[in-house]
């Protein structure tokens, strides 16, 4: 295939993937020696999820220069969307086991007003809103997870690319959205529960009697196996013709517009396609994660996930995964409490407090000295070195561009 | 004490009231109606009281409190009343009312207390007034006015109109004659008196105002068929309206009698649970009782034997209230009275809209000033720079910061401030320089790795803040002159610290405006702005003008921290609060133009006081509401409302 041939990385991507699966597998307390917990478990399932939505992030921007700081909201939507199903479906089935003692057998609305007044009653209510109208159906709101977020990208997109809202305006508007969408989710009102989220998500409905163990490691599968799929697909994509139309959008949208290309089309495929993988990864996240809060969605959510990708190495698949999962990692190990303190005499470094303040220079540090990020390091083995045209590299938005040239 | 006793009794004696014989005492009054006071049922003690009370004798005061206190004793033995204050044991000090000196001792057994009840208590409360209302001192004759005010009572009415006449002071003139009215509204049995007062207070703002006129006008709805002619109807009501939902009506016609209630679903449900035999209900087993339809079917079955009340499902609430006439009515039975206490209410809530109005464009302006304080530093490193620097929030906090440390070395708040404004503007500005020089300066061509390598500063500077100062709202005090509010009336207020941003604003602008257009630094900026390499080439140091730039925007942002944290609470995520809106204030207005800056922020504050006021309990649905009003708004102005043309716009 032709993808393979213009990908050398590919094939090493996947027997990585597939390795590390099976290692996880064999290790687990589920199938194997349980040397790694089960949150550990959920934790590397995570990471997974953060690896495919930085995919994402990504193609939208290593690959097509837009820097939307909006990605984590379709994540956190996508992670609500599967979240009513699960939260609606377990509570059912407790009603139903709840009511079972009773005199009658109970009918289709007193279940229906039961379930309303478990989920809802934190937020001083007990009707179900609107929105949920499909919270019964696991396959209609799996269909959600796709159509909401998607549709949302879709009508964005065309707003903001319509009236040519580009570079760090449109950052600041996908930025604006994020915040208005977190803002509307904080409301008791929305119909969401308000600050208090969807919880409970780790149960799967009907799946009492299966321990979490095992149901880790299938969610530890499912992510994977997305992550592959995605992998797969971002591949195809980039290493076709699509792909040279959107690194020369990246690189100088007003030529790509004079050679014929709909800029506009292009650039609102890939930001829907994005926020679709992106809801994806969230509706496999949360289930994980077993609680979901609009505090997920707020703007900093976005930057991070921008942050992986520039650490990881932008325009380049693989390096966005490494960004995603060495950051993620790292944090959890530093803000988990486990990473031991560092006692200067006078003062005692606890990671908990500076690890915030550690991450953010060493951001600065990489976005200043090594824009191409972690993944730079494996064109050192490649030897697929730039040629060496004076000046210091621009990074991969500006294209081959180096520091004199773009200054002319 | 004495003096004011001897004042009021002068006062008293000038006023309409009989002279009595200079000789009589007040004990004398008391045994003129000693078996009355004794007695003490509320029917027969009202010519009493009134008698003390107008006796015109010093005393008389004290007597009422003493007899309302039940500290008023009788001796036995004559039958002489006295004020009695516990000694030791069972022993009293008797006081004797006309001279207020002691008599004697008494043992509790030779005397009898005086008990009156709540009742008469509250007929001697009310005949207090008209000593309160004419006291000499003038603080308590307002007291006991704002207490009318409050809690007024018919009683009040006729001793408050008689002491209008004689009050000196114009200020409590004034405010008697308003009590009087509300009195007079609520109490006077006159309805043309009543509607007089009513009319009075057209277009007033007054808070009592309002509240002595709502009661008029509460309403109750009544099933129409059982309204009287003479009934003070408000209107007619269909059920299913939105002032009367279908259940309401229906309890109305069930209460009226005219309806007997059918069985609610919960007591259907309870019925069958109470007939269940043998696993079944009336034939039908109870597995197959899982749907409404069977429930219904079991139920007529139940029915049918007589077991249960009858139920037809075709007579729904909905069937029975239809056709059926309501009436909403009020509680006042005076058309005259609520016909103009409606007609007062409307115009007065017409004057409370406008001044609401009035208010509301003051919130909106007080809003738009720290918008604007928030983002003119912006308006400089990103609107006239080009620089996005997501760090610009921390430098806000910076500044606050700044403010709480100085306070915490000067004590006095006033100075304080004087040394925190300079401080914190030196403070940013170094900071603003440092992060231009070290990390800016070599992004200039990579606009969007300047807002992720800000971003990074902005979380370290942030977490930094955390680990320093903690995570709880520090205080940042504002001088004693500053606190308060400045009150039109009763609904427009702005509160001191608000106009002190405001008037920081303004200053602010005046200050961009001389660096940019009267000084070296301005044209130098301007020029690097336009054409960087021509300005070098002019002999201008780009590098230096971007970095002294950066560092006044950012120094900006510090001054703007110190009023920002008077304002709002000191934490580390001050700054993050406000960085998404001035990002948009730039955006809105356009960007590199104040002009545009003051604009946006200008529409940004005004809309979002103009949607709260649609839904004043939820101010994040006007946030949600506003950003998605923005992003709309982009799409018409994508340049925003001030469009730099022509070669200046960059592009």
């Amino acid at each position: 295939m032709d993808m393979f041939k213009k990908t050398p990385s590919l094939p090493i991507f996947i027997a990585v993937l597939v390795i590390f699966t099976l290692a996880v597998t064999f290790l687990s307390e589920a199938y194997g020696a349980g040397a790694i917990s089960t949150s550990f478990v959920k934790t590397l399932g995570k990471t997974l999820c953060l690896a495919l939505v930085a995919i994402a992030m990504d193609l939208v921007w290593g690959y097509t220069g837009i820097l939307s700081l909006g990605h984590f909201a379709f994540f956190g939507l996508g992670g609500y969307m599967i979240g009513m199903w699960l939260m609606y479906a377990r509570t059912k089935l407790i009603v139903v086991e709840s009511m079972a003692s009773a005199a009658l057998p109970p009918t289709p609305s007193e279940i229906s007003d039961a379930i309303g007044t478990q989920i809802f009653g934190v937020v001083g209510s007990s009707d179900f809103p609107l929105i949920w109208t499909f919270a019964h159906s696991f396959w209609a709101q799996i269909a959600l997870v796709v159509l909401v977020p998607g549709i949302l990208a879709l009508i964005f997109g065309w707003l903001a690319f319509r009236s040519r809202v580009t570079g760090v305006y449109l950052s600041i508007l996908t930025q604006a959205m994020t915040l208005a969408l977190s803002l509307y989710l904080f409301q008791n009102d929305s119909g969401l529960r308000g600050n208090n989220g969807l919880s409970g998500l780790q149960n799967l409905p009907g799946a009492d009697a299966i321990s979490q163990d095992y149901i880790s490691v299938w969610f530890f599968w499912a992510s994977s196996l997305a992550l592959l799929l995605t992998y797969l697909l971002a591949t195809f994509l980039v290493s076709g013709k699509f792909g040279s139309v959107i690194r020369g959008i990246r690189d100088d949208e007003a030529r790509v517009r004079f050679l014929g290309y709909s800029v506009e089309g292009f650039k609102l495929f890939v930001f829907t396609l994005t926020g679709v993988i992106a809801a994806i990864g969230g509706a496999l996240y949360y289930p994980q994660a077993g609680i979901i809060n609009p505090a997920e969605i707020a703007p900093i959510a976005s930057i991070y996930l921008a942050v992986w990708v520039a650490i990881g190495g932008r325009g380049r698949i693989y390096g966005a995964v490494i960004g995603a999962a060495f950051v993620s990692l790292v944090s959890t190990y530093f803000t988990g409490g486990q990473a031991p303190d560092i006692n200067l005499g006078f003062y005692t470094i606890k990671w908990v407090d500076w690890w915030l303040v550690l991450l953010g220079l060493s951001f600065v540090l990489v976005t200043l000295f090594a824009p191409k990020g972690i993944g730079g390091l494996f064109d050192l083995i490649s030897h697929r070195m730039s040629p060496d045209r004076h000046g210091l590299p621009l990074g991969p938005d500006k294209g081959s561009l180096r520091e004199e040239e773009a200054e002319k | 004490m004495i003096r004011r006793i001897i004042a009021a009794c002068l006062l008293l004696l000038t006023c309409a009231l009989p002279v009595q014989g200079q000789d009589r005492t007040i004990q004398d009054v008391l045994q003129e109606h000693a078996d009355v006071i004794v007695k003490s049922s509320r029917k027969t003690i009202a010519p009493a009281i009134e008698a003390v009370a107008n006796s015109g004798l010093p005393a008389a005061q004290d007597v009422l409190e003493a007899w309302q206190a039940k500290d008023m004793w009788q001796r036995d033995s004559d039958g002489v009343f006295f004020k009695a204050v516990k000694a030791e044991g069972s022993a009293y000090d008797l006081l004797d009312f006309d001279t207020g000196g002691p008599v004697g001792q008494a043992d509790k057994s030779e005397l009898t207390q005086m008990k009156p009840n709540s009742g008469i208590r509250a007929m001697i409360a009310a005949a207090l007034v008209q000593f309160q209302l004419n006291d000499p001192d003038p603080e308590r004759r307002r007291e006991a006015l704002l207490a009318i005010q409050r809690d007024g009572e018919a009683s009040h009415l006729a001793p408050l109109r008689a002491s209008i006449k004689s009050e000196s002071d114009p200020e409590i003139r004034a405010l008697k004659e308003v009590t009087e009215r509300l009195l007079t509204i609520s109490f006077d049995p006159d309805e043309a008196a009543r509607v007089t007062a009513i009319e009075g207070f057209k277009g007033s703002l007054s808070l009592d105002t309002r509240a002595a006129l709502n009661p008029i006008v509460t309403t109750h709805i009544a099933y129409a068929d059982g309204v009287g002619e003479t009934a003070n109807v408000k209107r007619e009501l269909r059920a299913g309206s939105r002032d009367l939902p279908v259940a309401e009506a229906y309890a109305l016609m069930v209460a009226a009698g005219a309806v007997t209630p059918q069985p609610s679903l919960a007591e259907r449900k309870a019925a069958l649970e109470a007939n269940i035999s043998d696993g079944s209900v009336a034939g039908i087993p109870l597995a197959e009782l899982n749907t409404q339809e069977a429930r219904d079917r079991a139920y007529a079955a139940l029915a049918d034997q007589g077991l249960v009340p009858d139920f037809d499902p075709a007579a729904t609430e909905e069937t029975a209230v239809q056709g059926v006439r309501f009436a909403e009515i009020y509680d006042e039975p005076s058309r005259a009275v609520t016909g103009a206490a409606e007609a007062t209410l409307a115009s007065i809530n017409r004057a409370v809209g406008l001044n609401q109005f009035f208010d509301l464009s003051l919130d909106g302006l007080s809003l738009a000033s720290i918008y604007f304080l928030a983002a003119i530093g912006l308006a400089i490193t990103f609107g006239v720079m080009g620089v996005i620097n997501m760090a610009h929030g921390e430098f806000i906090m910076m500044g606050a910061y700044t403010g709480y440390v100085v306070q915490q070395v000067i004590p006095d708040y006033t100075v304080s401030i004087i040394v925190a404004i300079p401080l914190a503007f030196a403070v940013t500005f170094a900071a603003g320089v440092a992060m231009e020089r070290l990390i800016i300066r070599w992004l200039y061509n990579r606009p969007l790795e300047t807002l992720l390598a800000t971003f990074g500063v902005s979380i370290a500077l942030q977490q930094l803040a955390k680990n320093i100062f903690g995570t709880q709202a520090r205080p940042l005090t504002s001088p004693g002159w500053l606190d308060g509010a400045l009150s039109f009336n009763d609904v427009v207020s702005i509160s001191y610290i608000r106009i002190a941003i405001f008037v920081l604003a303004l200053i602010f602008l005046g200050v961009f405006l001389f660096i940019m257009k009267k000084t070296r630094l301005g044209l130098e900026t301007r020029a690097v702005t336009q054409n960087p390499s021509m300005a070098a080439s002019m002999g201008i140091n780009p590098d230096k003008v971007n970095m002294m730039t950066f560092g006044l925007g950012s120094g900006i942002a510090g001054i703007a921290g110190v009023a920002i944290g008077l304002y709002a609470k000191v934490t580390s995520e001050l700054g993050a609060d406000y960085i998404v809106q001035s990002f948009m204030t730039v955006v809105v207005g356009g960007v590199g133009n104040i002009w545009g800056t003051l604009l946006g922020a200008t529409m940004i504050g005004f809309l979002q006081k103009g949607i709260e006021w649609f839904n004043p309990s939820n101010t994040l649905a006007a946030q949600t509401y506003m950003i998605v009003f923005i992003i709309i708004f982009i799409q018409f102005r994508p340049k925003g409302i001030i469009a730099l043309k022509g070669r200046a716009a960059g592009d």
